[in-house]
């Protein structure tokens, strides 16, 4: 039985090669110390250590949370290496010409256009390897027309004013296990601020890589769009292959002024584990936007396909009047990855709306949970949610649920919500194969007619990338 | 054309087909009719590889090549075509997309020029007229809130699409108005030539007014009790099949 389904070739996943490069790092494990330490080496201002040491405090008063529909071994906290940068003798190259020559074949290889002449995409990226930021393109570019967009750690020596006043503003640091965590150790990230009236001419985008097999990553991304401000943000990110599983824990911040768009694009493809679940990224992210002036839109796309666990609510905060959050979502587990993925509306201001497509496919023993929140507070007259959450299941050994939970305390309110639940199965593939398509083809039609409400909120590049990505993750796995 | 030799085959380890013998020539039309559950669909999907179902003994040779040495998605280029009694439905993916990948995977094969969309769309607009398909049924989702009828429809759109050198149509009748059933038909006899062959499998003999077999069989128990002229359509109209399954009984067949 099931042979067509099981004869179609199963291909390791393409990014997890270790790069052989020297690094800068502190000895595993948490403290005070530790955390002092990272702070001085990026040359840090005080208020920024206490930030860094209240959010500490606090997360040593925390628990690990438990209700995701997620098992797993919790990490040794101990363990984890918290700094590693690939050495250097100037912490920030000032030019391509400067970063190690196999940094950047690492790259290359992954795809990444880090050398702006060849950068025919036209897209901007700032580059993290482990915990450092290695280069940002287009930056002096950018600057003609006021944006910002640099490595984190810089933004804190060059702009501190605008890091203060925004910083954990949107994600306080005591919000949760792993966002204070990270508030503690984050170690570089990417920081855009997009001026009044400004449309960010180009996408801009951040490429994470883990690199060192002990290492954690907490990286910390912060936008601003100002007044009637846009911006397009990518985010791609892989790992190499393990057989131990690391820690990401980032946390991202988007605020949204008055009239201002902010578009959020994931492909995440982080090292998923072996078919027998050894190894693996543990993706722990906390991501959340502020739509905090009238009319403010914030759309979150999100492509979900690699970690051994994925614990991940992108998340919008309605609070001006009129505004507007968005959320899609496409995620896929095959073999034993577990994710419990969704996302939370919270409408506080009038005639604010929100969306949110989301679509699970499971495969292999993989479980996958749609987990979201639609709430509408007491002032929100008129709020809309539309909500639709639809899960395809692949084989029989896998599973998918959903758990939306929905809060109303406005009258006013109207709430929709869908969800249907559907099986890629021997007939519907023995329909494709019987007119002359073959298994694989058939696979990714399908799915690809399954995540198209999705797919076409992603900007192109990134739309063609997905789809290859999802077609090669299901290889093997239908059966 | 089709040799079929004392192909058996079975479910889950429940035999399902018995031991069946058919010739079938380029230009012929053959009928498989018989009660329900007495192995017809079974026949078709075994020819076009349906996984569920193992071949357990037997040989089938299509244009002289052993069918079983191909995929079914080779078998569907080779030209092997099965018309679905039950098509499925798939969201998402439209179906003009599905019948262009469908027709390129084809010519890919035969070494033909694919068509770009817009060069198919010229050729599609064509080919929905033979089935009296409505343009919007283009763009839907592959036969997703399709009648039953609209579905029928669209199995023979793919047929028109495909040109196959052996169509089996399963039940093509089923779920058909008069009107329907005979545009069909008629669009299935515009379709069969002097180098195709066609295997109508029906439970109801009222398609053979529409498409006339020069050869129709009744299979029942995975058996093939009676092979004659179309005559014996008209006699398993009047009849029934009770009698063509007591003769068997009593002269023992096999």
């Amino acid at each position: 039985m099931n042979t067509t389904l099981n004869v179609v070739t199963s291909q390791e996943y393409k990014y997890g090669f270790v790069t052989d490069i020297e690094a800068d790092s502190v000895a595993p494990g948490l403290n005070e110390d530790v955390i002092r330490f990272i702070s001085a080496k990026k040359g840090e201002p005080e208020w920024l250590l206490e930030f860094r040491l209240k959010a500490y405090r606090h997360w040593l008063t925390m628990t690990e949370p438990d209700w995701a529909k997620v098992a797993y071994p919790k990490p040794d906290f101990q363990k984890i290496v918290y700094y590693s940068a690939p050495k250097a003798k100037t912490p920030k190259y000032a030019s391509m010409d400067e970063v190690d020559p196999e940094l950047k074949r690492t790259f290359e290889k992954l795809g990444v256009p880090i050398n702006e002449q060849a950068a025919l995409a036209g897209v901007a990226v700032d580059v993290v390897f482990d915990s450092v930021s290695v280069t940002t393109t287009y930056k002096e570019k950018l600057a003609t027309v006021g944006i910002i967009f640099c490595s984190f750690s810089e933004a804190v020596k060059e702009h501190p004013e605008l890091i203060k006043q925004y910083l954990g503003s949107v994600v306080p640091s005591a919000d949760n296990f792993y966002a204070a965590l990270n508030s503690a150790v984050f170690t570089d990230g990417s920081f855009v601020f997009i001026p009044k009236g400004v449309t960010c001419p180009m996408d801009l985008s951040t490429y994470f890589r883990i690199n060192n097999k002990e290492s954690g990553q907490f990286e910390r991304t912060l936008i601003v769009a100002e007044e009637s401000a846009s911006v397009s943000y990518l985010e791609g990110c892989t790992a190499p292959q393990f057989d131990t599983n690391q820690l990401h824990a980032a946390v991202v911040e988007l605020v949204a002024l008055d009239h201002a768009t902010i578009k959020y694009s994931t492909v995440q493809n982080w090292y998923a584990g072996d078919k027998n679940g050894v190894g693996g990224i543990f993706n722990f992210v906390t991501k959340r936007g502020l739509c905090k002036g009238k009319s403010s839109h914030i759309s979150w796309t999100q492509v979900e396909t690699g970690s051994a666990i994925t614990w991940k609510y992108p998340s919008c905060i309605l609070l001006g009047d009129d505004s507007v959050g968005e959320f899609y979502s496409v995620a896929l587990t095959n073999h034993k990855q577990q994710a419990d993925t969704g996302t939370k509306m919270v409408h506080i201001g009038r005639n604010t709306k929100s969306t949110i497509i989301s679509k699970g496919i499971s495969a292999g023993d993989s479980s996958n949970s749609y987990r979201g929140l639609v709430k509408v507070q007491p002032k929100a007259e008129g709020a809309r949610n539309f909500s639709q959450c639809d899960s395809m299941l692949i084989g029989q050994a896998c599973s998918a649920s959903t758990f939306p939970y929905i809060e109303v305390q406005n009258r006013s309110a109207r709430v929709e919500h869908e969800a249907t639940t559907s099986k890629i199965g021997e007939e519907q593939l023995f329909y494709f194969q019987q007119r002359g398509i073959p298994a694989e083809e058939a696979i990714s039609m399908i799915i690809n007619g399954f995540c198209k409400d999705v797919f076409r909120e992603l900007p192109m590049e990134f739309a063609v990338e997905a789809t290859k990505l999802l077609s090669l993750k299901l290889e093997g796995s239908v059966g | 054309m089709l040799s079929i030799k004392n192909l058996t085959a079975s479910i889950n380890g429940t035999p399902v087909l018995m031991g069946i013998d058919l010739e079938m020539k380029a230009g012929e039309i053959h009928a498989i009719m018989g009660p329900n559950g007495s192995g017809k669909s079974t026949l078709g999907k075994v020819l076009a590889g349906h996984p569920s179902y193992e071949v357990t003994g037997g040989e089938v040779l299509f244009e002289g090549q052993n069918l079983f040495d191909l995929q079914p998605d080779a078998r569907a280029r080779a030209g092997i075509f099965l018309g679905f009694q039950h098509p499925i439905e798939v969201p998402g993916v439209s179906n003009a997309s599905f019948l262009r990948l469908a027709y390129n995977k084809k010519a890919e094969a035969e070494g033909r020029d694919e068509l770009d969309p817009l060069e198919f769309d010229d050729f599609i607009h064509e080919k929905i007229k033979l089935v009296a398909m409505k343009e919007e049924f283009l763009d839907r989702s592959l036969n997703e809130g399709f009648s039953g009828g609209e579905k029928k429809r669209n199995e023979i759109l793919q047929m028109a699409v495909l040109e196959p050198k052996l169509a089996i149509l399963d039940e093509l009748d089923s779920g058909l108005d008069i009107d329907a059933m005979r545009v069909l038909g008629d669009a299935v006899n515009r379709l069969q030539r002097p180098d195709r062959a066609l295997l109508i499998i029906t439970h109801f003999p009222r398609i053979l007014e529409t498409i006339h077999p020069q050869f129709v069989h009744v299979l029942s128990g995975g058996r093939i009790l009676k092979s004659a002229g179309k005559e014996l359509a008209v006699e398993l109209e009047e009849r029934g099949y009770d009698w063509v399954l007591e003769e068997a009984a009593a002269g023992g067949l096999r």
